[in-house]
């Protein structure tokens, strides 16, 4: 390789690498901070020692974290709500997509309109009227029955089943599909619901990993306003709204370090696993246009 | 089949939707022992209501015009006016916005009842303002970078697309540390490549850095997810076009200006809605990081609608936000099918 060449090459890497440095930099000191104790960690950031695991190295922030808080609690409450909105989601999502494409029923093409309409409509927006239906809703559970959904878990879980882009994601995804499959099985004999269930989802990975994907994203990291409307019980709180136990009482930046890593480095390295699947299904929400 | 989904589509966001407009019409609040009224527009003419006031310096007898100590002239106090009920009706109990100088030292006082509520707008339109065009170009510019054919070059997407996996909560977290005004990094990078000569700054306590800084972290986060649309939005042009530029002598710009450019058109298009979208309901930022401080500069739409519609109880004012913010992003969405229609 000539000379300018090899040039060209190394300072296309160099800029490559500078910016990567930009993305990582927070993170590697958010690992490296957790680390350190409050003093340490506080005349370490006047310096590069902020990014280096040097001085006084130990997991003491991550079990004083855990005395703080209850951690295990709120992670437990983070998975279950996002598991269970993510299973129904995906099922009730791909169910409606199915009837839209493979079945013909009066008023179909109004409903889907007006469910893809809702695509630009802002969660942030109708918070607050929800809050007051979601007040107001009888539900019958184990301890009997409650005339509010505050505080509980499908206060958080049901109002997020439903969307208009993993609808859409679907809708897309079956249009594509051989149609003589289908007509195939039915003449066999097979129902409706065989069909879907016989023959279309096993055709569907692809999408079903994307749209579990996004959900994941959105219930996972997003999990802020709205529990902060409706739970104030201390048992139903998810991860994100652990964050307010680190500012009662003498805050110490080591042991925010220590939870803000606890959160986030499992969806790290679930993306690091994953992460052709992760950006295939950032991409597929670019197909729209 | 479809009953299911569409119900709950039904029941948790179109209801919703439609009544967040009816709550908006009456003075409805959370827990209230009145009766809930309709009251009309009174809610929008509340928040969007302004006065003008015009204020001229003090003369004294001589009718020349009164200076202070340091020359400026003297003018009346905007209270004379708004706390005088009897003369001034119309400016009555309304705070200042901002002034405007106008000319002959006269000055222009913009007054209104709900100055909060303007600034959260003003700030909101500013922040999509800057952030849409930044990070989208941003995005392109990463996306480009890593659409070359150089070995290991996927490791550099993974890294830059790192940031969207994690939550703007944690991220706002992360960045209240970094720009802590004493011990915060930035100041210390900046320090260090300015060799001592930068003054440290509080980044998120200073009025007119607050929401710049906000809009910096906001663009580091988010960025990657746009460079992947973007990503995906290149991968679809065919490489004999690349070939074609190539074999015509195209410099580089002019293959990007004549062969990249023109096929990216409905990506730039979805990639700007996306996140004016995203840029309008700014809200876990200012949530986790100054709660609209200091002195209102970070207010946000969707963070008023939180502390009126929850805090304060107010359901009505906090629908009446929703209700502009969603006539915000319908007007955005309805210009990008405006400008996607006319290539058609």
């Amino acid at each position: 390789m000539p000379a300018h060449k090899l040039l060209g090459m190394a300072l296309r890497y160099l800029l490559l690498i500078w910016i990567a440095m930009i993305f990582i930099f927070p993170i590697v000191f958010m690992v490296i901070s957790s680390l350190k104790p409050d003093l340490q960690l506080l005349s370490d950031s006047s310096s590069l020692r902020a990014f280096l695991p040097v001085g006084d190295i130990s997991p003491t922030n991550y079990l004083s974290a855990f005395d703080r808080a209850p951690i295990l609690l709120f992670i437990f409450n983070s998975v279950l709500i996002t598991g269970i909105t993510i299973v129904f989601s995906l099922f009730l999502c791909s169910l409606a997509a199915f009837s839209f494409v493979f079945l013909s029923w009066r008023g179909q093409g109004v409903i889907f309109a007006i469910i893809l309409a809702t695509f630009i409509v802002p969660f942030e927006t109708i918070a607050v009227p929800l809050l007051l239906i979601v007040n107001n809703l009888p539900w019958i559970g184990l301890e009997g029955i409650k005339n509010s959904w505050i505080n509980s878990y499908h206060v958080q879980i049901i109002p997020f089943i439903a969307d208009a882009l993993t609808i859409f994601l679907f809708v897309q995804y079956f249009r594509d599909l051989p149609k003589d499959l289908i007509e195939a099985s039915r003449i066999d004999g097979a129902t409706w619901f065989q069909v879907y269930r016989r023959v279309i989802m096993p055709l569907s990975g692809p999408i079903i990993a994307t749209a579990a994907i996004l959900k994941f994203l959105m219930m996972y990291n997003n999990q802020l306003l709205w529990p902060i409307m409706v739970v104030q019980e201390e048992s139903y709180r998810p991860v994100m709204l652990g964050l307010q136990y680190f500012f009662q009482l003498n805050t110490q930046w080591g042991e925010i370090m220590a939870y803000l890593t606890i959160i986030t480095i499992p969806v790290l390295i679930f993306y690091l696993l994953l992460q052709k699947a992760f950006i295939a299904s950032i991409a597929s929400t670019g197909i729209k246009g | 089949m479809a009953l299911p989904a569409c119900l709950l589509v039904f029941t948790f966001l179109i209801l919703p939707f439609f009544m967040a407009f009816g709550l908006s019409l009456t003075n409805q609040r959370l827990v209230s022992p009145n009766p809930t009224e309709f009251v009309g527009l009174d809610n929008f003419k509340k928040m969007l209501g302004v006065s003008f006031l015009i204020i001229e310096p003090e003369m004294d007898e001589a009718g020349h015009i009164k200076l202070d100590n340091e020359g400026n002239p003297i003018y009346p106090r905007v209270r004379n006016f708004t706390r005088n009920q009897e003369d001034f009706p119309q400016f009555y109990k309304k705070r200042e916005w901002f002034q405007l100088g106008l000319q002959d030292g006269k000055v222009l006082v913009v007054l209104s009842q709900d100055v909060v509520f303007l600034k959260a707008l003003a700030n909101t339109m500013l922040f999509a303002l800057v952030v849409c065009p930044v990070q989208a170009g941003l995005a392109l510019f990463l996306a480009l970078l890593i659409n070359q054919p150089l070995r290991g070059i996927n490791i550099f997407r993974t890294i830059y697309f790192a940031p969207v996996v994690i939550s703007m909560v944690v991220v706002s977290m992360l960045w209240r540390f970094i720009y802590d005004g004493q011990n915060g990094l930035l100041n210390t990078l900046m320090q260090m490549f300015s060799f001592g000569l930068f003054e440290p700054i509080d980044w998120l306590g200073n009025t007119s850095t607050a929401l710049p800084a906000i809009m910096a972290m906001s663009v580091w986060q988010g960025v990657g997810f746009h460079m992947v649309i973007w990503l995906s939005g290149l991968q679809t042009i065919p490489l004999s076009h690349y070939e074609v530029a190539r074999i015509e002598g195209a410099t580089r710009w002019q293959t990007f200006r004549y062969v990249t450019w023109p096929s990216l058109r409905n990506t730039a298009i979805l990639v700007m809605v996306i996140i004016t979208m995203q840029a309008f309901t700014l809200y876990p930022q200012i949530q986790v990081m100054t709660r609209g401080g200091p002195l209102d500069s970070t207010q946000s739409l969707v963070f008023q609608a939180v502390i009126r519609g929850y805090e304060k109880q107010d359901i009505s004012g906090g629908s009446a936000i929703s209700v502009i913010l969603f006539l915000l992003v319908l007007s955005i969405s309805l210009f990008q099918r405006y400008l996607t229609r006319e290539k058609n």
